[in-house]
Order: C-alpha cells, then structure tokens, then sequence
C-alpha cells in the first residue's frame, strides 16, 4: 500500500527544551522524521519550543514554529495552518501528552485533524496504569502485582497488604520523576505525596518491587499490515532498580538464551499488536535470573530514548521508517537505507557489541544524593562499539570526559571495605569504579553479585579488565618496551587507553603512543550495516577494533574532519551538535568529504548521513589521534565542539594535524587568564579588577584591594564550575576551604563582582572583518550564569552609544586575536561603562538561535572562512547586521523536579539543562512565551509568597506594591512583610519554618501560593529556609523567582498580557520577511 | 594452542583453537544469529559444514541439557571471534568449550570473523580446512581444502538420519515424520498440538509409511544438496495427493524435485533468524529463521503449484502450496529453535489440513 493520498499537509510535535529524561534523541528523531516526511512529498509543519534543535532549522521542515508546547499555543497553531494529520510520537512524552490533551479536548476533530502513528487508544493504554494492567492481562501478559491509587491513604493500604519493597511511579511523566523505591511505610508515605504532585493525572502506580530481575528492553515496529519485527534488544547491566535511562547497557542481550530471546521477543509483538501501534514502540521487561518467569514493566508507544540508542547500535533508522509507516507505508516498501539492497522489514544482526553510559550531572551538582533508582538523573550518554564487550566498556567509559579514563577511579581507592559494600547496595554514579576496586582487592565475584545483583558475566568481564591491569602493573616503571607484545596487544584490544597505561605502567603517553606506533600496533575500522556483513553496505558509519582487516578504505577527495561535542551535560548541550552538524553540512556543500567523530546516540550528528564518514569514538587525543593519521583530513575543526573539541586543539596541533580556523595560539590566548588580561591591556579594554591568587591569604589580599563583592573560581575549570559570588572574608575563606584545592598549580581567580547589565555577543571574523549577527542583553544582572540567565535579542536597553562600543570592542577583539570563524564574548554594562568578562574563542550556546532568528546561517559562514573563503566572498560585510522585526527571548530550562537535594537558585554556576525560545514583535509577549514554553506556570492572579533578602528590600517593595495593583495578594515572613508594611503595602504575614506550622512551605504544599519571589540572603550561605523554600516550590511545580530582575520584566509583561492583545505565530520562515 | 582455518582460496585465517583438537575439512558457511548457538550446533543441517559465527561473543549461556536439537552435532567446525570462559545462564551445565571437547567438533576462536565473513560473501561458500597445533604445514592444508569434497554429492542425509524408527505417543493425529537430518523442535511442534509423531528413517519407502496409516506426513529438514536425496524425492512423489504433506527446508525442496521443479545453489546461503519473507497470499511479511544454501528455482514450476512465499531480500523461493493436493512447503524453519516463532501458525495449519483430509476422506 502507498502513502494515504488524502495526506498532504502533516504536523509534528517536537518535544521542546532538554531535561533530564527528554534529551538530544528527539531532535534526532525528529530530524529525520521531517526528512522522511518530505522525502514523501508531504508538506511538514513543525512545532517545538527549543530553538537549538537542528529539527527547527527552517530547511528541515516547511514551516517551522519555535512556540511554546502547550495545547493552547499548538491549538493556535492548528487554527492557522489546518493539517491534515498530526503526528505525535516523535516529541517524546510532551509530545503525546499534547496530542493526548488537544484529542481528548476535541480539537483535532473539530479542525479535522487526524493522529497519525499510533491511535489515541493506545497512547491511553500504554500510559494509563491502570489501562495498561487491564490489556496486559487480556493478552496474558505478566504484569507485576500493583494497584494504581490517586490518593495516599490507597497507597498506604496496598502497602500494608502486599509488603515491601515496593515501587512507586506517578503516571505520566518524564523519566519517572517523582518516582521511587519505597522500603518501609515511612518512605512510602513520602514517595508516595511527591508522585502524586508530579503526576499530570494525580495517579501514582505502587507495585511489588521485582529489584534484582534482569533488565530487558526490546525495540518493536509495526506497521498497518501488521507486519511486526524488533530492531534490537538490549540488556541493562544494572538490574532492575535503576531507571534503564541511569544503566549501563548493552545490546545486544548478552546472557539470554535463544528461548528466552525469543519469549520476549514474541511477547513484545504481541504486546505492539494488541495496542494497535503503527510506528514503533519500546517494550521493557524483568526477567528472572533463575526461570522463565517475567513481567512487563514499561511501554512506550513511540520513539524514546531507547529507540535512538537502538538506531544507532544497530544502524537501523527507527524514527525514519516509523515516520514512513505512520503515514501508511509498510516495512516491506520500505528501503534499508544503510545497505540500499534490503528493505526496512527486517532484524538487524549485530557482529559487535554496543555499550551505553549514562552521563550525570553530579560533577556541576556536587551536594545532589548521586544515589540511583527508579528517578533519572542522567542528562546525556555515550555509546560505544567494539568487537568485544571489555573494550567497548573502556572506550565508553572515557567517552564520559569525567576525567577517567579507565576503570580507575581517584579517591575509591583510599575507601574502605564499609564504604565499597554500601556503594555496591546502594549504587551511584560511581558503581562501575567501585566493582573494579573491590575486585583490585581480592573481592570474589559471589560477594559482590550479593550486593549488587549485576550477572556474573558482567562481573567476569569486568574482572578480566581489572587482571589485565594487574598483570601490566608488573611492569611498573620498567618502561613500556618491557611489557610482552601479546600482553600489549591484548591489553590495546582489552580497550586499555593509554592514558590509563600511563597509571598503570608509569610512562608517558607520547612515548607508549611512539612506540606502539614502531610496533604498528593501531586499531582497525570496522563498519556498522545492520546485516553483519550478510550484504555490501554504502553507509559508512564506523568504529575502531583492535582486529585485523580494515574497512575503511581509503577515499579520493580531500577531507576535513569536525571533532563532536561528546555527551549532554550541563554547559555542554544540543547547541554544539547543532553547530557541528552545519559545520559538516557546509563542508560537504564546499566540496570536501566531511568526517565526524563523536560519541553521542541522542544526536544529529551521529546519524549515519549526516557526514561522509562517521567515527563513533571517545574524544581523547589517542582516539582521534588513530582516526585522523588513517583519514588523512587537510584539516581539523575544533570550534563547533564545545570545550570537549577546544581541549583537543593542541594535542592535536601537537600530533601534527593542522587546526583550522582560530590557531591554537590564539586559541590559547584567549583561554588563558593571564596571556587574556595582556591582550586586553594591549586593546585598552577594561575587565572587572582582579588577579589570581595562589593561596588562601593571597586571595584575601586581592579581595581587600577591589573591595567586596568579589567572583572567585578555580582558574584550571571551566563552565562557571565552583565559580561563586562572596561578600565577605568569612565567606571567602569558607569557599576557599571547601570548594576549590588552591596552590601554585592550582590558582584561584578573584574579580570585582559588576553589578551590572551582562551583554552578550557572537560574531563570525574572517581575520579582516568581523560581522556581528546580534548583541543580546540577559534579563538577569551579571552574576547569573550566562546559561541560566533569560536572554533578549536584539538588546534594547542599550544605548546607541553603548551598541557602537560593544561593535568596535568585538571587532578589535576579534581582530586581534584573529579569529577565524566564530566567538563569542560577554560584556557587563556597569555605571556607564562596558566591561569584557570573558571571550570563548568557539562557537557558543546562543549561536543556533541567533542564526534562526537573524537568517545569517552563521556556522556556515565560519566554515566557509575556515575554509579559505571571506566574509567579503559570502556577501557579507563587517559590523552590527541590521536588526529584524521580531524579538526572541531566550530562557533557560531547568530539572530540578529530577535532582533532590539541589540548591534552585541562580548564581554563576551553570544550572539549566536546555533552554527554549519566544518570538513576538513584542517584547513581553515573547518573554510570556519563553515562560510558558519553559513550562512556567504563570499564575494571572492569585497569591505571592515574597520572601526577600534585606540587601534586596528596597529595590524590591516597589515592584511588590506593583504586584498588588495588577491585583495580586502578597504573603510575607517578618521581615520581608515589616518592610511591605512600612510602605504602606498590603500584606498577609506567615510563619517562618521554625515559627512553627502554618508556616510557608505548609502554603506551598497546599497549593495556595501561585508565585513565589525569593531572594538569596548573602553569597552561598547555607541557609535553610531559603533552601526549603526553594525545593518545595520544585517540587509542587509553582514558579519561583530568585533574582529580582526576573520578577520585574514578569511584572511588565503580566501587565501586558493582562491589558489583552493576540500573539503572533510566526513560522521561522517568515521572521525575515 | 593455535589454530587455523584455511580456505580453498589459500587465505589462512589464525586464532587458538579450542573444543576438540584435530583436523576436519568442511564448507565454510556464516550464521548471523545472535543467539541460539546450542540450537545450531546440534541442528544437523550443518552436517558437512564448518560453521562461522558473525556475533563475535559465542557462549555466554553456555550449554544446557534442554536446548539439543538433536542426539550430537555434524557440523565439522565451529569459529567465534571468541568463546566465554565464564557462562552465566540459570539453565548453564558447562561451558561451550567443554561440550565442543566432549562431542568433538573442532573449535577456532580469535579469528577476525567479520573479515572472514566478508570474504565468503564476496567469493561465495568455499572448501576449507580446520586444524590446530604448534607447528602446522599451512601449504598442506590448503591442498586438503583444495582437494576436500563439495557439499553436493556426499551421503550427508544417511550421516544423520536416525537408525530406527521411534515414537512420540500422543493422542491426536497420527504423523509421519521423515528424518532427512530433522531438528528435534519440528516433532515437539507437532507433538505440542497433539500429535502423534513416528520420526522415521530417511530411506523408508512410501509403502512403509503409508503402511502406518499416518493423517500426514511431516518432511524434515536436513543437510546437503536435494540433488543427493533422489530416493526421497521418488517418495515423496507417491505420497503426494496420498496424504497431507508439509515439507520443511531440505524436506521441501525433496517435494520440489519431486513434482519435476529445480534446485540450485546459492552463493552464499541464508543463515542466521533475520531473514524477511514474503506470504504472497497475504502480503504480510514475517522474519524467520533459515539455514540452507540450496534453493528452490521459481522459474519452472508445474501448474497447480505456486510459489507462496518468496525472500523479500533476493526474491528466492521460500515455500510452495499445491492447489489440488494437500500439501505446502517452506524453505525457512517454522519450528524455529533457534530464532524468532512467528511461524509457528504453519504447524496449526498442516494440523487443520490434516483434519479437514481426514473429515473429507470420511465423507467420501
């Protein structure tokens, strides 16, 4: 059966800002999606609030509207293009809980809408718990003994008759926040409250806990015919306990045997049937160790998570073929696009094995509990492929850039036998290191399967690693040419980086890299195209093995390579996919073969026709040191990367690759603080005052001298980590004794704190010219973490004068330092003067949006530069590019739902996981926007709970009495609610925490604050209240605003909003017309 | 020890041996299956055949008393990249190593198989040798590949067939199940649904089958070429249109040649539980589990046949139903073990056709 022909114009819901358990796979999907679409000839219309996605790039879909997520905006939206379908399972769980909702509200029918893909019916049954339970058992699908309750006292119940543990899991939700295991009633009643908050339905699942079973996923699809196949089945070597999106993975399944391969295999047809899914769908399972016996856990009727790692783990396009499917195609018409031969009905054969880890945030989150279970708290992951499990293990494991780079880990080894058993019950972040030092000491392999319930095989195969460190341990200090060649050799093929060796054998890496080098001991490329070599693939999509024959052969053309951005984590998100995969675009349009190396299943840039050719491969020097002597490139580019590609520039240069753009030089000339401070004494620029400092006492003495607030970090850090403001000694001393380690080699870095407007720039140099295509004002003072703060283009605060300052500073800048591509630079405005803070020699987290909002493609412009052309050639000309009609308001989007135990407030450590865009003609509707796409919930009356440090009371009563006058009524504690008074402001004052109960969180709690307005009493003071405050209004999903400057544009535009009007929806197509 | 393959091509392929030690020539094939090693090393299909495995990690299950497919495996070598040392399966008695040592098949592990499978894409199925020791004469070995049988022409069928006649009692149907090589997996399908299953010799004649008043007869699976098994065709042929008849892989092609249709060879075969195939009455595709390298030749079938099923990769045939006659055929293996059970349903279906024969025969 061809595609419907009554389809012509379809829409698709992306899945908006990254948060934990919503990450980069759903632009990866949805990319393709829109591609496959109009490859069909189909008219697409995209929806999606996140302006860093490669999806919302104006030649991915026909018309692509950057709005929030919200029924209400995506009904607009609806209104004014009338599709003829809606495709909803490529957003994710926003995605579907729009669908679900604009459905359920008869929207769809009334505009004539149809859902595509998977029929409401199943979206309901496969998330309604209760639904769920009921097909399950129609079917004969094992379910574990549950009840679902939508209140406590229920779930309270259930408890007491079934016993413990039990798991609880709010219906839903995303990456099962509000979930968790509960071991005793206590814990239960606590769980229990919290998921009942997070679940959009109010309804929590309470079930017997199954901790311990294997962890089984399998990846259905199905289309109309009923033609069903699985694309691949994975196994988590944690079991289950731990959310899958915080396990350790592998694929395919290592310990099941074909029957018990093939009884999930047939149950997850079965399942996909019996809902009716038509597009695919991701089916996990607990599996006894010791019998037949399972359950069914989890289904997801569409693309998730799992699905990406699958697509990339087997090479088979998930998103792509379900896109096809859900507008009526069958599997058997259906091309396998990496063999070109076969068709999309069929099971891919693996010859490798693929390792998943999850990447956690607990390097930025140093006080967030880094224990795991059934809540997410990953914010990305690495993959990794080899022909063994041991090496791909290790390459994964260095993929983390978490400073390890092998199954070391700095610390654990000076723990003691309690600490190492209590990590094994009571897994963290830390687990895998954790068995390896346990097993370094002689810990049997039944001891620690006691603990941890991980199977014997992962443990064997985790054991074999950590003999094979011993056994070249012995060799410590004897030079590297001691050490047999077969032990080498199968240490290298073992996955043993030689970073690791340089622990493990005490040389250098240069000299084991040379000498491996003489011995010719380098890996090989090996090619994944999903049939195991049954058939000749044209995909070249590779991985490196230390086998024997190679098959990436060489190609004609010249190359140049683009090194990736590595993982999701805070500070480093989808934006420099974003950028590396134009970058590849715009190497491929100049002629050149493209080559990407990156580790990252979630994105865009590792899809298999993205570039050329694709590595997928740990970002450390040795890694790509192999890739790029093989490919030869004329080039190398490091500035879309990130901070991951930047740290590469000079061991690369070093290697003797050429650096393209930028040179190392200046690269390093702009990092580095001091060569920087001598760069802007040579523009005559000024910087706040300050030095570094490499002791604690020197430290006091520059605070003394530039006189309090003053900013302190680490200088060897980067991405505002540790990086505080302190207003005293105390404070000082107290951050220089707990948050950073300061000695010679370890300076301190302390400046003036600016109060101040933070502006900020990114601009495209050719080494002649320097365009500037948008200077930004943040919302939010400097202070806030350039990443977190709410940021408006173009800048109209500023003046003419101050704008022509900016120009000519970014110019100068550029020019001197001369930049070949793209920088960017952040400016503070204080007392009339402008200020440069830093200037990142890179491609920034702003770039994709200020590219989609301006119309200049500014990656492909620095390419092009980079490539030998000028701005001059591209048509383009120095200077501030004329402003468009329309203004973007960029804001940031935060987990915290996902991460207890985590301070909410802002300060110059990056925070937020993604972010999302408003576009309006106007100023503070785009600002409502980006607060409703952020997921704000806007209250458009009701009560404020103001709670506001004294050094902040006199900026803000003012703007509370404002508050009062749109008709909000305020709650204050003493003395925020004193000063309110004094002014003459009316005010309801509450208890503080320790004034015992009705006090403010008990308000929060029980839904009568709708805003709350806290400012932090001083620096980073533990102060509880706050803290309790803060994590309360998280937890109950109620707005909380820490910085002042927030709440007063939220004011202005409340106002507007009030005083009525439309919004515009604008297709990014049309903002430059 | 070392050991090593070496291809009729000359190319030598080293890695360490493992399993029994000695030196066994065989035609060299590749399984893509994942899992399912224990099924396929018992399956006796491979009789004749050394096998490569395409999944690099082999044993991890290790081997188990249950998943047999038959009384010992015939295949003549077994090659993984490599073979775990520490099983892990509740249902694990030893490991893959120990039971290649007991049953003596000739193991190689440590070979780069993908290269090696690349090959024997490229240039088809070859002849080949596998030996282990310290000191090997790798120029005699690729003599004896050179000079090693072909698949087609060896009495592999009289190799595996069972010696005698036995009986799975049951209360249902009566079924005669001819052994051209079959995996256990068919007669227990059969018996699953009620049937009483009498597996039978190869070489029985029709008579002696017809003699046991059988409701249907089940033609196995089995090694080799169908061009070899000229007897069974000349069987099955009387027994066509006698009694329902349902032919699985070799037993199908047996039932192709028997109404006069061809059989050749592939290059390379269809090995492994990926393989998409076609119900040309339905449409609807299924994945299903194959091992064979002899296929049956679309071009020349007599009329009151069709070609049912086809690969939905080469367009091969993959089964045959008869218009007039009851009986149907599949290249692929409903019976699975290993691989996917989505074809099951063919079982139900000979099932139903022989009750409906039977209802037919009572009525007339």
């Amino acid at each position: 059966m061809p595609k419907d022909p009554t389809l012509h114009r379809v829409m698709v819901i992306g899945s908006g800002p990254i948060i934990i358990g919503q990450a980069a796979e759903f632009d990866y999907a949805g990319t393709q999606a829109c591609r496959a679409l109009k490859e069909e000839g189909l008219e697409v219309i995209l929806v999606n609030s996140n302006p860093a996605t490669i999806m919302t790039d104006a030649n991915i879909a026909d018309r692509v509207y950057i709005e929030p997520l919200t029924p209400e905006f995506v009904t607009r939206i609806l209104k004014k293009e009338r599709p003829d379908g809606l495709l909803p399972t490529l957003g994710g769980q926003v995605g579907l809980n729009i669908a679900r909702s604009l459905a359920k509200s008869g929207v769809l029918d009334e505009l004539g809408v149809r859902l595509l893909g998977t029929p409401l019916s199943a979206i309901e049954k496969a998330e309604d718990r209760e639904l769920f339970k009921e097909m399950m058992e129609q079917i004969g699908e094992p379910v574990p003994e549950s009840t679902i309750v939508e209140t406590l006292e229920a779930a309270l119940e259930f408890g007491e008759a079934v016993g413990f543990p039990l798991i609880i899991r709010p219906a839903y939700t995303l990456g099962g926040t509000g979930g968790g295991i509960a071991h005793n009633m206590e814990e239960l009643k606590a769980i229990s409250i919290r998921g009942l908050k997070h679940s959009a339905i109010h309804q929590i699942l309470v079930e017997r806990s199954v901790a311990g079973w294997k962890e089984i996923e399998y990846e259905v699809i199905r289309d109309s015919a009923n033609n069903c196949i699985t694309v691949c089945n994975m196994e988590n070597i944690d079991p289950v306990g731990i959310h899958t999106g915080d396990s350790i993975v592998v694929a395919p399944s290592q310990t099941l045997a074909d029957k018990e391969y093939q009884m999930l295999r047939t149950a997850s047809l079965k399942i996909i049937r019996a809902l009716g899914i038509q597009g695919g769908c991701n089916v996990q399972y607990a599996l006894d160790p010791y019998s037949y016996k399972y359950i069914v856990i989890e289904v997801n009727p569409r693309v998730s998570r799992s699905s990406a790692l699958a697509s990339k783990a087997t090479g088979y396009p998930i998103a792509k073929v379900a896109a096809k499917i859900a507008i009526g195609k069958t599997l058997d018409e259906i091309k396998n696009a990496v063999t070109g031969k076969t068709y999309a009905c069929f099971e891919p054969a693996l010859d490798y094995v693929v390792m998943k880890i999850p990447r956690w945030p607990f390097d930025k989150f140093e006080d967030a509990r880094r224990t795991l279970g059934t809540q997410m708290k990953a914010t990305g992951e690495v993959m990794a492929i080899d022909r063994a499990f041991e090496p791909a293990l290790m390459k994964a494991v260095r993929s983390l850039e978490m400073g390890v780079v092998g199954l070391w880990h700095k610390g654990i080894d000076a723990w003691d036998e309690e600490a190492l058993e209590k990590a094994m019950v009571e897994a963290d972040d830390r687990r895998l290191f954790v068995l390896a030092e346990a097993m370094r000491r002689g810990w049997d392999n039944d001891r620690i399967h006691g603990l941890t319930k991980i199977d014997y095989f992962f443990l064997s195969k985790i054991r074999n690693i950590v003999n094979m460190e011993q056994e070249l341990s012995q060799w410590h200090g004897k030079g590297i040419e001691a050490v047999p060649a077969e032990t080498l050799k199968k240490a290298k093929s073992m996955g043993f980086a030689d970073a690791d060796l340089v622990r493990i054998i005490g040389v250098d890496e240069l000299t084991i890299r040379n000498y491996r080098f003489d011995q010719n001991l380098r890996p090989v490329y090996k090619m994944v195209d999903t049939c195991a070599a049954e058939f000749e693939a044209e995909t070249p999509y590779f991985y490196s093995s230390y086998d024997q024959e190679d098959e990436a052969g060489p190609t004609e053309r010249p190359k140049i390579a683009v090194i990736g951005s590595g993982p999701i984590r805070i500070g480093q998100g989808i934006e420099f996919d974003y950028c590396s995969v134009h970058s590849v675009w715009s190497i491929r349009d100049a002629g050149y073969e493209s080559v990407i190396i990156n580790n990252n299943p979630e994105t865009v840039s590792t899809d298999f026709d993205t570039s050329d050719r694709l590595y997928f491969e740990p970002l450390l020097p040795e890694d790509v040191i192999h890739i790029l002597s093989k490919e030869k490139p004329e080039g190398v580019i490091v500035q879309f990367g990130g901070q991951t590609a930047i740290n590469l520039a000079g061991p690369l240069e070093k290697a003797g690759f050429k650096i393209l753009g930028t040179s190392v030089e200046d690269i390093d000339r702009a990092e580095d603080r001091d060569r920087f401070d001598q760069v802007l004494i040579e523009l005559g620029l000024s910087k706040p005052p300050g030095r570094t400092a490499t002791s604690v006492e020197g430290a006091l003495e520059v605070a003394q001298e530039i006189e309090y607030p003053v900013l302190v970090r680490p200088s060897y850090v980067l991405g505002g980590r540790a990086m505080e403001i302190v207003y005293s000694d105390d404070e000082l001393i107290n951050y220089m004794s707990t948050a950073v380690k300061v000695n010679p080699n370890h300076p301190v870095l302390v400046d003036k704190y600016l109060v101040g407007k933070e502006i900020e720039v990114d601009a495209i140099a050719d080494g002649e010219q320097v365009l500037i295509p948008g200077i930004m004002e943040h919302v939010e003072r400097a202070g806030v973490h350039s990443g977190d703060s709410i940021a408006v283009y173009p800048a109209h605060g500023l003046t003419k004068e101050q704008i022509d300052v900016v120009i000519d500073y970014t110019t100068r800048l550029a020019l001197h330092l001369k930049v070949k591509g793209v920088l960017n630079i952040q400016y503070v405005l204080h007392e009339d003067q402008i200020y440069v803070i830093e200037v990142n020699p890179r491609s920034s987290r702003t770039v994709p949006y200020l590219s989609k909002i301006t119309g200049i493609p500014m990656i492909t412009i620095a390419t092009r530069i980079i490539l030998g052309e000028t701005l001059a050639q591209q048509g383009y000309k120095g200077g501030l590019a004329p402003t468009p009609a329309y203004t973007a308001v960029k804001a940031p989007v935060f987990s915290f739902g996902k991460l207890l135990d985590v301070e909410t407030s802002l300060g110059p450590e990056m925070k937020s996981t993604g972010e999302v865009l408003g576009v309006d003609a106007d100023f503070h509707k785009a600002f409502y926007k980006a607060l409703v796409a952020a997921g704000m919930d806007i209250p458009t009356g009701g009560t404020i709970l103001a709670t506001v440090a004294d050094k902040d009371k006199e900026e803000s009563i003012p703007l509370l009495k404002e508050f009062v006058d749109l008709g909000y009524s305020l709650v204050a504690t003493a003395g925020t609610a004193d000063a309110l008074q004094a002014a003459g402001v009316p005010v309801q004052r509450v208890n503080k925490i320790g004034e015992g109960s009705p006090h403010l969180i008990d308000l929060v709690r029980e839904d009568k604050v709708q805003l709350i307005i806290n400012t932090l009493t001083k620096g980073k003071q533990p102060e509880r209240d706050g803290f309790r405050i803060r994590r309360s209004a998280v937890e109950h999903s109620v707005p909380c605003l820490t910085s002042l400057d927030t709440a007063r544009v939220l004011l202005q535009t409340l106002s507007t909003i009030q005083s009525g009007g439309n919004f515009d929806m604008i297709p990014l197509q049309e903002y430059l017309k | 020890m070392k050991g090593y393959l070496v291809l009729e091509d000359g190319s030598v392929w080293e890695g360490q041996a493992f399993g029994a030690v000695g030196e066994r020539t065989g035609e060299v094939v590749f399984n893509t299956g994942m899992t399912g090693y224990q099924e396929l090393l018992t399956d006796p299909s491979y009789c004749g055949q050394i096998v490569v495995m395409t999944y690099p990690l082999i044993g991890n299950y290790g081997v188990n008393p249950e998943d047999f497919e038959s009384r010992r495996p015939f295949l003549r070598g077994f090659i993984v990249r490599e073979w775990a040392e520490e099983p892990s399966n509740w249902r694990c008695e030893e490991t893959i190593d120990a039971y290649l040592k007991r049953t003596g098949v000739i193991g190689l592990s440590g070979v780069d198989t993908r290269a090696l499978t690349r090959r024997l894409r490229n240039h088809g199925t070859m002849r080949g040798i596998i030996g282990c020791g310290e000191v090997v004469d790798l120029e005699a070995l690729k003599a004896q590949a050179q000079q090693a049988p072909h698949i087609s022409g060896q009495p592999l069928v009289d190799e595996v067939t069972t010696d005698k006649p036995f009986t799975m009692e049951n209360d249902g149907l009566n079924v005669v199940l001819m052994d051209f090589g079959a995996k256990e997996n068919i007669a227990r399908s059969l018996h699953q649904r009620g049937c009483r299953v009498t597996v039978v010799p190869a070489r029985t004649s029709a008579e002696e089958v017809l003699a046991m008043n059988p409701d249907g007869i089940m033609l196995s699976n089995g090694p080799g070429d169908p061009q070899d098994v000229p007897y069974a065709a000349a069987t099955v042929q009387i027994l066509l249109g006698v009694k329902p008849v349902f032919g699985i892989c070799l037993g199908h092609q047996i039932m192709a040649r028997a109404i006069g249709c061809k059989t050749y060879k592939l290059p390379f075969g269809h090995r492994g539980s990926n393989h998409p195939v076609k119900d040309l009455s339905t449409g609807r595709v299924y994945i299903t589990s194959q091992n064979h390298g002899f296929v049956v030749d679309g071009e020349q079938i007599p009329e009151g046949v069709t070609v049912s099923h086809i690969n939905l990769n080469d367009g091969s045939v993959e089964g045959l139903s008869f218009q007039k006659i009851p009986a149907f055929s599949v290249q692929y293996h409903p019976e699975a073990s290993p691989g996917p059970d989505d074809s099951g349903y063919l079982f139900d279906r000979f099932v139903e056709m022989m009750k409906q024969f039977e209802g037919g025969a009572s009525n007339a």
